[in-house]
């Protein structure tokens, strides 16, 4: 009873299950082709590595999306640390999908890191020495500094997705976002990127990431949402990865998936 | 010299100071077109201003530059609309969109601009100087206005600098940090029109797209980061400008617009050849450079490969038998390998040619090229840019 009249106050002041990082509640989100996201229920406490899994289409990147505000969602809301995201920006870092952004502008890794400060620096304060020394850390960070003046195109694929990493770290945020941060990378970039995972959560940070291979999953993260346009699961990896799940969320077919997931 | 003389008449002065200016901003603003991919959006803006050109006039009733201009921003932003409203309620393409806005203005436009020579005179209104650009038209007044507004629109892209650089680099992250992107993108797209617009008088409605797109494209090649792509822009635009006014002032009967774009038009074939890292010619000397080494290497593992068969790193191998076995050329390769001081001639059988031996250099060359190549990074090719 006494639980159920916190809870009422605390709604009312617009704080709504402040112990979870994410609370994603009733998420429908739609493009003019349909429903990408069906009433999607989504908890990820802090300090966990998370990963959203699921097949093509499964509306894994759109829930990111409605996430920072990119996208409008038709029903539904989203708290970070309890708070609508607006309230929240300053402790959430995003990190796109590498291939959604063209690597082919005038621009330095330097300059690209030094955008992640742009939300502290406000409009109208331009980067300087702090600013510049932050990116540079960042990017020793992710084995990248050497190439700090480097042209963005003249990186290649691993590479850049290092830069979008610094550019996230450079934020210190409590959350990260993650859109496909090993799609498509070599296995430098993979290694950097697992060891940074487990830096972020030594610090107590919670990570955030859509995540495309079934066979890595376990590894990697320690906590998985399962989602095909509706949550088919969630929790700790050991729970959650189980042949009914996959079949649930990726069909009958997954074969192979099953025998991994229950060897 | 002829030039210097020119600069002196206060006329000319205005019309260089005026076209400098414009081919600024459009280098400027011109950058960012070019980066989002709107280059065909700046030529729907430009043609579409006829319309309101010919209604500023009729509106003001005599030809002044405001109102024209107003009446030129004002249509062509309803164009712009008009794209948006089409790619987003129906299932027309962008680039389709772009077509019909266009048509569909500068035909209403070239009505209207007959209409107009018909019952008001063409020697009066003079209208028809906005299709290809005038010089000789533009009086100390309209430099004031070019001007101020020139400098506003440079002044607003100084101040959203960052906004404007993060937004037209990824859209997605920007919003994340809470910026407004559909603001910065609508202002973006009216800071485009406003650098379209005060061109119109010298460059013309059909042309100024050019002077938009010209200088970006050629900077581009050039520069390492956004600052040096739009300063150099800048650069490019006002002296295709210059260049372009005073051409046409100190030749009867030349068209300022069509100038002017020559000269941006010279800046790009310019760029595009020589640039470093991206001209084409660069990317040949480099092609046939690595070709070359590439060559030189596969001889020199040859020689280490026969070497080791053999086993004597100074196995002496026969000039014939590599040209044999590479198809010729390989004198020049070993040309090449010798004056690295990797491979040297042998008095080895005189009778059969000449022989070759590694060089201690040579033989720790070939081991560190036969290095698996796995072990450092830039195994990953998939996204990798040249």
């Amino acid at each position: 009873m006494g639980e159920e009249v916190e809870r009422a106050l605390s709604t009312a002041q617009g704080v709504h299950e402040p112990s979870l990082a994410l609370h994603v509640e009733d998420l429908t989100a739609s493009y003019a082709s349909g429903a990408v996201l069906w009433d999607v229920d989504m908890n990820v406490p802090p300090g966990v590595l998370a990963a959203i899994v699921g097949p093509n289409g499964a509306g894994k990147s759109t829930l990111l999306k409605c996430v920072i505000g990119a996208l409008r969602p038709a029903a539904g809301h989203v708290y970070v640390f309890g708070r609508p995201y607006r309230q929240q920006r300053h402790r959430v870092a995003y990190v796109p999908q590498r291939t959604s952004v063209d690597w082919d502008f005038p621009t330095t890794a330097l300059d690209v890191v030094t955008m992640g400060l742009y939300g502290r620096l406000g409009w109208l304060r331009r980067p300087g020495k702090r600013e510049d020394d932050e990116a540079h850390e960042a990017l020793a960070m992710v084995g990248m500094d050497a190439f700090a003046e480097r042209q963005i195109s003249q990186l290649s694929g691993g590479q850049q997705q290092r830069v979008f990493l610094a550019r996230a770290l450079v934020q210190d945020a409590d959350l990260y976002l993650m859109d496909e941060p090993f799609a498509g990378v070599d296995a430098t970039t993979e290694r950097a990127i697992v060891d940074l995972f487990k830096d972020l959560r030594r610090r107590g940070k919670t990570v955030v990431a859509v995540h495309h291979d079934l066979q890595t999953v376990a590894t990697y993260f320690d906590w998985l949402a399962l989602l095909n346009v509706r949550l088919i699961a969630q929790g700790p990896v050991r729970e959650v990865y189980t042949a009914e799940h996959l079949r649930a969320a990726y069909g009958p077919r997954v074969v192979l998936l099953e025998q991994t997931a229950e060897a | 010299m002829e030039m210097m003389v020119l600069l002196g008449d206060f006329t000319v002065r205005t019309v260089a100071l005026g076209a400098a200016l414009v081919g600024a901003v459009a280098g400027v603003l011109g950058s960012f077109a070019v980066l989002r991919q709107q280059s065909l959006l700046g030529d729907t803006l430009s043609h579409a201003a006829l319309p309101g050109v010919c209604l500023g006039f009729l509106l003001a009733g005599s030809r002044q530059l405001a109102p024209i201009l107003a009446g030129a921003l004002v249509s062509g932003a309803l164009a712009a609309l008009l794209v948006l409203l089409l790619t987003r309620t129906t299932r027309v393409k962008t680039d389709a969109a772009l077509g019909v806005s266009l048509s569909l203005f500068f035909a209403f436009g070239t009505v209207l601009l007959t209409y107009v020579q018909r019952h008001q005179g063409a020697a009066q209104a003079g209208l028809d100087a906005f299709l290809f650009g005038q010089a000789a038209a533009l009086v100390p007044a309209d430099l004031r206005l070019i001007g101020s507004v020139g400098a506003a629109s440079l002044l607003l892209v100084a101040l959203g600098w960052k906004e404007l650089k993060v937004t037209t680099f990824d859209a997605d992250f920007s919003r994340s940090l809470g910026r407004p992107v559909v603001a910065i993108e609508f202002a973006l797209t009216v800071l485009i029109a406003v650098a379209v617009v005060i061109g119109l008088q010298l460059v013309g409605v059909i042309l100024m797209v050019a002077l938009v797109i010209a200088p970006a494209a050629a900077a581009r090649q050039w520069a390492k980061r956004l600052e040096g792509m739009v300063l150099l822009s800048a650069l490019f635009g006002a002296v295709s400008g210059v260049a372009g006014a005073l051409l046409s002032a100190s030749v009867r009967g030349l068209a300022t617009g069509p100038v002017i774009v020559l000269v941006a038009s010279g800046f790009v074939a310019v760029s595009l050849l020589l640039a470093p890292g991206r001209g084409i010619a660069w990317q040949l000397v480099q092609a046939v450079a690595e070709r070359r080494s590439l060559r030189a290497h596969r001889v020199l593992l040859g020689l280490y490969q026969l070497a080791q068969d053999h086993g004597d790193p100074r196995y002496p191998s026969e000039q014939g038998m590599l040209d044999t076995y590479y198809r010729g050329g390989s004198a020049s390769a070993l040309g090449r390998l010798q004056r690295r001081g990797l491979v040297e001639r042998v008095e080895h059988m005189p009778e059969e040619g000449d022989h070759w031996v590694l060089t201690e250099a040579g033989q720790q060359q070939a081991r560190d090229l036969l290095e698996p190549f796995g072990s450092r990074d830039g195994a990953d090719r998939t996204g990798a840019g040249t």
